[in-house]
């Protein structure tokens, strides 16, 4: 097996679409709520939901991004320390219903992390979790999508690369081995 | 990539300008953190931290300690004054009596040049200068460093004037050592008494005239008199130095100019500065003060990666 894709330019946009449409049957006129991307790779999915909701909705939702390097659980288990992406919140959490949005949902320790650096910031009234791939069955940690655009079945040694179109050229959701040297 | 060249961080002098702009890096993420309502992150929980002060400090130890704290590492404080350090423990004794009790990181302020060195040599602990006599302060330098480019931008072709007692300053070393490697262009002022005969050998320019200083630089760096390492009279008196050297509105209102003014602390008032400098708008010196703390956090962030379990 060489390389999959797992979606496609026209199914991505289809799935990007449907994820808006959960998102609004759940959050109505998104008075409340607020979409927070996680660095670096969630951001992306924040922006091409954001272009896709304000043709729906009155007035543009709240958006944050949030850098979890800082709450990561490897840190010194790496060769080198990670330096921090931008986190952006510049709103009051407290009481708002907040959704984390990240491309690919695989060990789930990321999610953790997120979910304590989000803590740092106030008390929100709920969090829920949406993510355009899920790696099913490879969870480290009990930490399940409430918005899933895609379920696939992988390998370990299997990766999911997402591009964007406006940060790779193009849209879609591949699947490949893992080199050796990774 | 992203490991400092060096192991421990003594000076200035031994980093590199990655180095440099990879702290400052990390130091903008921790700056946004210690502006959040919960100012803690849990990165550094398993890491204990000393801090070894045998001069006195209120700055830099606290700075020191909250920047530890807020990267949740375990603090113990500890001074000269009130240690077996009177009883004659030697300092390579009184630190690995510490480190016994399984301590990771070591910051250290010793009045002798090279202290911190020594003690890399001689113990396992990854050591933070926190100033050695009137070799360096690295941690100020980058502070300054880096509270000037947030006013600034680049620092490349900038040019900063160091006024007052160059003679027994580590700051003003590390500051030299720190700017130069940014690419700006250092200017030393001060009383001739006061600058070392061959501080030009580092490439900086030297006056002896407050005015002629200011007129040449983009920001200043006033320097506290420090009487307690002056073993002999360097000047004529207090009121004389203030006179010559010391920072007024009215000689800054003269200059027609913007400049950036810095002090590294503790400000004696009314002699190399007065309040309405201090407190004016041109003043980014509380600003120091917040940045040291994220500064801080950097440095022990980074230095601990390199920890092994």
């Amino acid at each position: 097996m060489e390389k999959q894709i797992i979606l496609n330019a026209q199914q991505f946009d289809l799935t990007v679409t449907r994820l808006c449409h959960e998102l609004l049957e759940q959050h109505m006129d998104f008075s409340d709520s607020v979409l927070i991307g996680l660095q670096p790779r969630g951001i992306h999915l924040v922006t091409r939901m954001l272009e896709k909701l304000k043709e729906i909705l009155p007035h543009d939702p709240l958006c944050g991004s949030l850098d979890i390097t800082f709450h990561r659980d490897d840190f010194r288990r790496r060769e080198a320390p990670l330096i921090p992406s931008i986190t952006n919140i510049n709103f009051s959490i407290e009481n708002k219903r907040i959704i984390l949005v990240d491309d690919v949902l695989f060990t789930g320790r990321t999610i953790r992390s997120g979910l304590d650096a989000l803590l740092a910031y106030g008390r929100p009234s709920q969090v829920q979790l949406l993510v355009l791939i899920d790696r099913r069955f490879k969870r480290d940690l009990p930490i399940q999508a409430d918005y899933v655009g895609k379920s696939v079945d992988t390998l370990n040694h299997e990766r999911v690369h997402v591009r964007w179109k406006h940060i790779d050229g193009m849209d879609n959701v591949e699947l490949y081995l893992k080199q050796v040297h990774e | 990539m992203n490991n400092l060249s060096v192991p421990h961080l003594l000076g200035i002098q031994d980093l590199n300008l990655s180095d440099i702009q990879t702290i400052f890096k990390t130091a903008d993420a921790f700056k946004e953190v210690i502006n959040r309502p919960i100012k803690k992150v849990p990165s550094l929980r398993d890491i204990t931290l000393a801090n070894v002060f045998f001069e006195n400090s209120t700055r830099t130890r606290l700075s020191f300690e909250l920047a530890a704290k807020r990267l949740s590492a375990e603090v113990v404080n500890f001074s000269a004054s009130n240690s077996s350090v009177k009883k004659g423990e030697t300092l390579i004794d009184t630190v690995n009596n510490i480190l016994a009790m399984k301590v990771d990181m070591v910051v250290l302020r010793h009045e002798s040049p090279g202290a911190a060195l020594f003690l890399s040599q001689h113990t396992s602990a990854k050591i933070i200068n926190a100033g050695d006599g009137t070799h360096e302060h690295p941690t100020q330098a980058l502070l300054d460093a880096y509270s000037l480019g947030e006013k600034l931008g680049s620092l490349e072709g900038k040019k900063v004037a160091i006024v007052g007692d160059i003679l027994h300053s580590r700051v003003a070393l590390s500051n030299i050592h720190c700017l130069q490697k940014l690419g700006a262009e250092v200017m030393v002022c001060g009383p001739s008494t006061l600058i070392p005969k061959h501080i030009s050998l580092l490439n900086v320019r030297v006056s002896h005239n407050l005015r002629e200083a200011l007129l040449w630089s983009d920001a200043v760096n006033m320097l506290r008199i420090q009487l307690e390492r002056q073993e002999a009279e360097y000047f004529p008196s207090l009121r004389d130095y203030s006179l010559n050297f010391g920072l007024t509105q009215s000689l800054l209102d003269s200059l027609d100019k913007e400049l950036v003014i810095m002090h590294p602390g503790p400000i004696n008032r009314g002699v190399e500065i007065t309040s309405e400098v201090a407190d004016g708008s041109h003043s980014i010196i509380l600003n120091q003060v917040e940045n040291g703390v994220a500064i801080r956090m950097a440095v022990i962030y980074l230095l601990a990666s390199t920890i092994e379990r």
